[in-house]
């Protein structure tokens, strides 16, 4: 029991920021906004962080300044994507460039220095159950902010009407527009949403996943958030789906190569066989597990094709210039 | 993806090449190194940065340095090294394995710039030199101390890349570790990354959870150490002194010392004396150093300080037979030291190691 506790809390650890970010990159595009400055954001997030948590030895702060700090640096992308229109693919990469430097910039002071860890608050009572009281009720705050926020981002698009105005301001920006809803606004909040997003995502990785602050230390995670994004078709729940799977995989692959096959020898004979077979797996062939697990799943069940073109927002990409 | 992705670097590298080529020199000796992670990683490249520092401290005025960070391997490092040989660099260090190739093909169109390739063996031209540190050293030292702090009699290895190097670190490892407990086992996690904080603490987590009590790595984060600090487990530094990080945890790290080397070669070709040269030095000569050795009593210091003493004096190697290859087969006979060719091509595990080497 120890130990599937102690795999399912490091799955938890894993799939938290990806969650964080693909969630909040998904209201984005729902909008109709492609940003891909996740990365950066992310890193943003982590550094400002650490940096906070360091300055005021609050690591509650610290979260809370990842958040600030990763929709202050979306609004970057968003005044020139959204107020001078320009080419939103570009601008992404460039703002996922500028994050990458600027962090290790403002951080440099701080690599080579422990962090403040984000401890976990346990909930009277409801911890003390077996197994999931220690996986559901003893996490830290942006565990538990990253599970309400599934619900959230859920009942905000789809049970409320500025839910379906953002939807709507993504399928077809001109009928929003003329309808009275303000585009601009729509997205530029869209936009510092999936920017806070990033941020605490990038804040849970230097104060939780590993305290402490090194250059370049969220390694590709945003992209992957972005990739879940598409692959999970737009929904809510098949991104949270996607990020637990990704984690819960990566971790699995690790755990195969960590093994000893003779734990296994009480198995039935094929049993037995098979898992010699799965342990005999090359490294690098587990290790691309994840992404090739994870894209095959989100795909078999976005196949529907018609429901796939309904979830996508229709001018996600595209540049508004309302015409008065 | 993975388009994208190579698009940024390609982005990162044009901005990166642009201020190198803008301080192009003037009678100065231009010193360039391409690192693989950030200079803020505080392990390998940190420590080659460091060696960059030195450098600079010095020669002073007389030099002029430049570096390029977060350098993927492969296509993009051909660039890399490329833009620095057309900025007016007079020596390049490129500082990882997987810079092998690109180092070689660009060293071909730039015969008057000397290439110095950090981990390799490949010097296909006459401007080409190779440079290592005997790492492993410093490695079979921690198997001793690994065996003699293990209560469970097991230690969990998170290893980079199957590259001979690694193989190489790992077989020391679990040679110093048999040294002290024959029937010591070690198992290896493959997190197919250099840096990458996060996995790399996942895969300490993983060792952790499967039953090591020691933890070492060949990445390059202070990521596991901190899972090791608190799991409660003891745990090695990598390439820096992570004590830091696991005041309570560390038991010594393995510390890349470039800076002597650095030194030396950049003041060559200051004179007009540099020559290819194949350079692997060790703790002998300074450029593997053990961080002190905390967090164990003292018999185990003192033991793993005796090891350091007699690789120091030459009087011991650790590739030293009897040693078997994990299938069973003799590889060096009782008394036989192993040659560096076999050590730098070194492609099998020895006996005890619990993983299947990929191929």
């Amino acid at each position: 029991m120890e130990m599937t506790e102690a795999i399912l809390l490091t799955i938890f650890t894993a799939a938290t920021p990806l969650l964080l970010a693909a969630m909040g990159e998904l209201v984005t595009e729902r909008s109709g906004v492609l940003n891909l400055g996740v990365e950066g954001m992310m890193i943003m997030g982590a550094v400002a962080g650490f940096a906070f948590a360091q300055m005021t030895g609050n690591p509650y702060i610290g979260a809370l300044a990842g958040i600030i700090v990763g929709a202050l640096f979306s609004l970057l992308f968003g005044f020139l994507v959204l107020t001078l229109v320009a080419n939103q693919v570009a601008t992404g990469l460039a703002l996922t460039i500028l994050g990458l430097g600027l962090s290790g910039l403002w951080g440099e002071a701080f690599v080579g220095i422990p962090g403040i860890k984000l401890q976990p608050i346990i909930i009277p009572y409801l911890s003390e159950l077996p197994l999931v009281g220690k996986l559901l009720f003893s996490q830290d705050i942006i565990f538990y902010a990253s599970i309400f926020l599934i619900f959230a981002v859920m009942w905000f698009l789809f049970r409320s009407r500025p839910g379906l105005a953002l939807r709507s301001v993504g399928d077809n920006h001109h009928s929003a527009h003329s309808l009275g809803i303000n585009v601009i606004r729509t997205r530029y909040l869209a936009v510092m949403f999936g920017g806070a997003c990033s941020g605490l995502a990038g804040a849970y990785l230097s104060l939780v996943y590993v305290p402490q602050w090194v250059e370049g230390m969220t390694a590709g995670r945003g992209w992957i958030a972005l990739a879940l994004v598409v692959f999970a078709s737009w929904r809510p729940l098949r991104v949270a789906l996607g990020a637990y799977l990704f984690g819960a995989i990566t971790i699995a692959q690790l755990h195969i190569q960590a093994i000893d096959i003779n734990a296994f020898s009480d198995l039935p004979q094929p049993l037995f066989y098979l898992a010699g077979l799965i342990k005999s797996t090359p490294a690098q062939f587990l290790s691309m597990l994840p992404y090739i697990a994870t894209i095959v799943v989100l795909v078999l069940i976005s196949r529907n094709r018609r429901l796939t073109l309904i979830n996508t927002p229709a001018t996600l990409g595209q540049g508004f210039v309302p015409d008065r | 993806m993975k388009k994208i992705l190579g698009i940024v670097a390609a982005f990162g590298i044009a901005l990166a090449g642009t201020t190198s080529a803008m301080a192009a020199s003037h009678g100065k000796t231009k010193a360039c190194f391409v690192y693989v992670g950030p200079i803020g990683d505080f392990g390998w490249s940190y420590q080659h940065h460091e060696g960059l520092l030195a450098v600079e401290a010095e020669f002073g005025d007389k030099v002029e340095t430049a570096y390029l960070e977060s350098v993927p391997e492969g296509a993009d490092a051909e660039r890399a090294i490329e833009r620095f040989a057309r900025s007016g660099c007079n020596i390049i260090f490129t500082t990882s394995f997987g810079y092998m190739d690109p180092t070689n093909k660009v060293a071909a169109k730039f015969p008057d710039v000397k290439f110095e390739h950090a981990t390799g063996y490949k010097r296909e031209h006459a401007n080409v030199s190779t440079y290592n540190a005997r790492f492993y050293e410093g490695r079979y030292i921690q198997g001793q101390i690994a065996a003699k702090m293990s209560k469970v009699g097991t230690a969990g290895y998170i290893a980079s890349f199957p590259i001979p190097e690694v193989v190489m670190g790992i077989n020391a490892f679990i040679l110093g570790a048999q040294s002290v407990n024959p029937d010591f086992k070690l198992k290896v996690v493959w997190a197919n990354t250099w840096f990458d904080p996060g996995k790399e603490a996942d895969a300490a987590k993983t060792l952790i959870d499967q039953g090591a009590d020691i933890i070492t790595q060949h990445t390059d984060s202070t990521g596991p150490m901190q899972v090791a600090a608190e799991r409660g487990v003891m745990a090695f530094g990598q390439a820096s002194d992570m004590i830091k990080f696991g005041e309570k945890t560390q038991l010594t790290s393995i510390i890349d010392n470039w800076a002597p080397y650095y030194v030396e070669r950049v003041k060559a070709v200051m004179d007009g004396t540099w020559e290819q040269v194949d350079v692997w030095a060790g703790i002998p000569d300074g450029e593997v150093v053990m961080a002190p050795y905390t967090n164990m009593p003292d018999d185990v210091a003192a033991l793993a300080a005796a090891t350091e003493a007699s690789i120091k004096d030459g009087s011991f190697h650790p590739f030293t037979g009897p040693v078997m290859k994990q299938d069973g087969t003799e590889w060096l006979k009782a008394g036989e030291v192993s040659d560096d060719g076999a050590l730098l091509g070194m492609n099998f595990y020895v006996k005890g190691v619990d993983d299947k080497l990929p191929e």
